[in-house]
């Protein structure tokens, strides 16, 4: 079991997202401290891209935000040494092929373990493509979380059976982004993985409400949270912690047995 | 388990959301590919209604005038809607039909490619939906007008940095919302596996004509082919049925925009690098972060900051030879051919025809040279008379 698939252990888990460097890296740091402080499982944070395909516009525009404030790479695995000072949950890198591709996996996986980064999500890099990260991931004791939508039913079990960390069940089809009303495509999906694995199934894509969470996890072992928390930041932007504190205790409430 | 690769190039690098529909394209190309009933109707729509063969024109004053290598054009501009961009469009939406998909999705950049999706929906009675960028729109309004009348909608793209790249990103983005009825149409070598060869499979017949229509011509191979490479697609079209004649030169014209020492350019294979990006392991201008490279070119169909990855493999093996041309070189290229042959080609073409000035005075008269002119330029016009200072607009 890793530190990442640890945190579903107990309870229902929440992983709590947010784009690094948006608005700046300073912010990204004081949101991670206090996400962890109000119920946060695991912290996702997201090396912006210039392009990424997988995001709506709130997501679009935070990555935006944060590369035309001079977010890197580098500046991001600074920012995560800084804060395992502290903050012990685990911590996760979402961000596409190509950043990881171009600063080399060999020495980006390297600095993961240095920073104490615990898993990698690379969403254009799906299960036939992930040996291009796996193996590598694998030698760093990295989890490689892998992807199931409502259309990969036929290759669910087959996914599941390599997932590690947790699996991340996409809730309906589309890009990120809050939805109004939320679909069960993915219940049948879950069904299929919980026979292949024990790997912890957690949904994403399109959670905002508490009573969306509430009712996720009635079939889920966790629940993603991004755009409705990158929202608070673009709103506040240097005051967004507060905001997004007391976001993240609701969520975190909603998704508690009492 | 990979699919689709080229060397090391190609593969699939999208998000899970999109695997299904592309295993159902897949399954359904490798299907029909061989069904008599397909390549029937296919071969018919190309003859009867995008009017092929296109024709090999010999450039007799080109060639007087260049002194060296003869010169044939091979006339894809000729083609119903102006440019290759046809061959492409009729075999993915019959296939699209096959499928029984009621509405297709594409990206344009200059407009080429968006005008024969939205003339082939309407033909076959598809729901057709066009992503450009919003300075593309701009840049090539009459050809925005043009897909309106046609029956499509356009949606101008703003996010990034609002030409081919953001719209391939955004057309993307819709059709992973949208894949039961949906097909994309992509509209070129490009993206992930199956469309690097499924277009390829539908431009390869530039080459098979060429080769068909020269050796009646002239008895023998030609000693060079060049072709403009944006995504690549009219290039891989007039290479491909030479790739195992090892004497035939096959030269790929990247747009170098202002220079490939400038950061206003779009020369791939020049400036760029091995990376993922838009589904491919493939050639990308990049940052060192491998933030994907705003690139600038005159023409709106060769801004793209990647290349198809066949043509990545093409130059890693040596078999292909690729080089830049300066948006000035292609404005003269484009001034020459339609002052010298009467041929007024595309601004993409140009930078194919401005090679060909360079090269052909570098070989001998015996040899011979074909140029694809992958599209007209009369959506150019306006363009290039403003890049001269004419207060000229669509």
């Amino acid at each position: 079991m890793t530190k990442i698939s640890q945190a579903f252990k107990n309870d229902k888990a929440f992983i709590g997202y947010i784009t690094g460097g948006d608005p700046n890296i300073k912010t990204t740091a004081k949101l991670i401290r206090c996400m962890a402080a109000s119920g946060v499982d695991v912290i996702e944070i997201g090396i912006p891209f210039s392009d990424p395909i997988a995001e709506g516009p709130v997501i679009q525009a935070a990555s935006k935000r944060a590369l035309d404030n001079g977010c890197t790479t580098d500046k991001l695995f600074d920012m995560v040494c800084e804060v395992r000072r502290d903050i012990d949950i685990p911590i996760i890198f979402m961000t596409y092929a190509n950043p990881v591709f171009a600063y080399g996996k060999e020495r980006f996986l390297k600095r993961c373990n240095q920073c104490g980064v615990d898993g990698l999500i690379i969403p254009d890099t799906p299960y036939e493509e992930r040996s291009e990260f796996s193996t590598i991931c694998y030698a760093h004791h990295v989890d490689l979380i892998d992807l199931v939508a409502p259309t990969s039913i036929e290759r669910t079990a087959a996914i599941a059976k390599g997932s590690t960390g947790f699996l991340y069940c996409v809730s309906s089809l589309g890009v990120t982004g809050t939805r109004s009303t939320l679909s069960d495509d993915i219940k049948a999906v879950i069904d299929v993985a919980k026979s292949a694995t024990s790997t912890p199934c957690a949904v994403g894509f399109g959670i905002a409400t508490p009573e969306q969470a509430q009712h996720i996890v009635q079939y889920a072992d966790g629940i993603i949270v991004g755009s409705a928390i990158v929202k608070l930041v673009a709103r506040y932007g240097e005051d967004s912690p507060r905001y997004v504190s007391e976001y993240t205790k609701t969520i975190k409430a909603a998704i508690t047995d009492k | 388990m990979s699919k689709g690769r080229f060397s090391i190039f190609g593969g699939q690098y999208v998000p899970e959301t999109m695997m299904s529909v592309l295993e159902e394209l897949d399954a359904a190309y490798n299907h029909y590919k061989n069904d008599p009933q397909f390549k029937a109707e296919l071969t018919d729509l190309l003859i009867n209604y995008a009017g092929r063969p296109s024709l090999l024109y010999y450039a007799d004053k080109m060639t007087k005038d260049l002194g060296g290598a003869k010169i044939y054009l091979k006339r894809e501009d000729l083609n119903h809607t102006g440019s290759h961009k046809i061959n492409n469009v009729l075999g993915q939406i019959l296939l699209a039909k096959k499928m029984g998909k009621t509405r297709v999705i594409a990206e344009t950049g200059a407009g080429q490619h968006g005008v024969a999706t939205a003339t082939v929906a309407a033909l076959m009675d598809m729901e057709c939906e066009i992503f450009m960028g919003k300075t593309d729109t701009e840049r090539q309004a009459l050809n925005v007008y043009r897909m309106k009348l046609l029956g499509a909608k356009v949606h101008p793209v703003t996010s990034g940095t609002q030409t081919l790249k953001d719209a391939v990103n955004e057309t993307m983005r819709e059709w992973v919302t949208r894949i039961s009825d949906t097909h994309y149409v992509l509209g070129s070598v490009m993206g992930p596996h199956p469309f690097p060869t499924m277009v390829r499979d539908f431009q390869k017949i530039i080459s098979e004509e060429i080769k068909r229509q020269l050796m009646e011509k002239e008895g023998k191979l030609p000693d060079a082919v060049l072709a403009c490479v944006g995504g690549g697609s009219n290039a891989i079209g007039a290479f491909y049925d030479f790739i195992d004649d090892d004497e035939v030169r096959l030269i790929g014209c990247e747009a170098a925009g202002r220079g490939v020492n400038t950061c206003e350019t779009a020369a791939t294979i020049s400036t760029g690098r091995q990376g993922i990006f838009h589904g491919m392991k493939s050639i990308f201008c990049q940052d060192d972060y491998g933030q994907i490279a705003p690139v600038y070119s005159i023409s709106a169909g060769l801004d793209y900051p990647g290349i198809g990855p066949e043509h990545a493999m093409l130059f890693q093996n040596g078999r292909g030879e690729y080089v830049p041309i300066t948006d000035d070189e292609a404005v003269d290229a484009f001034e020459y051919l339609s002052k010298t042959e009467g041929i007024i080609p595309a601004i993409e073409s140009s930078h194919a025809v401005a090679y060909a000035m360079k090269l052909a005075k570098q070989m001998r008269s015996d040899q011979i040279m074909v140029v694809n002119i992958s599209g007209r330029g009369d959506k150019d016009v306006a363009a290039i008379a403003r890049y001269k200072g004419e207060k000229i607009y669509d």
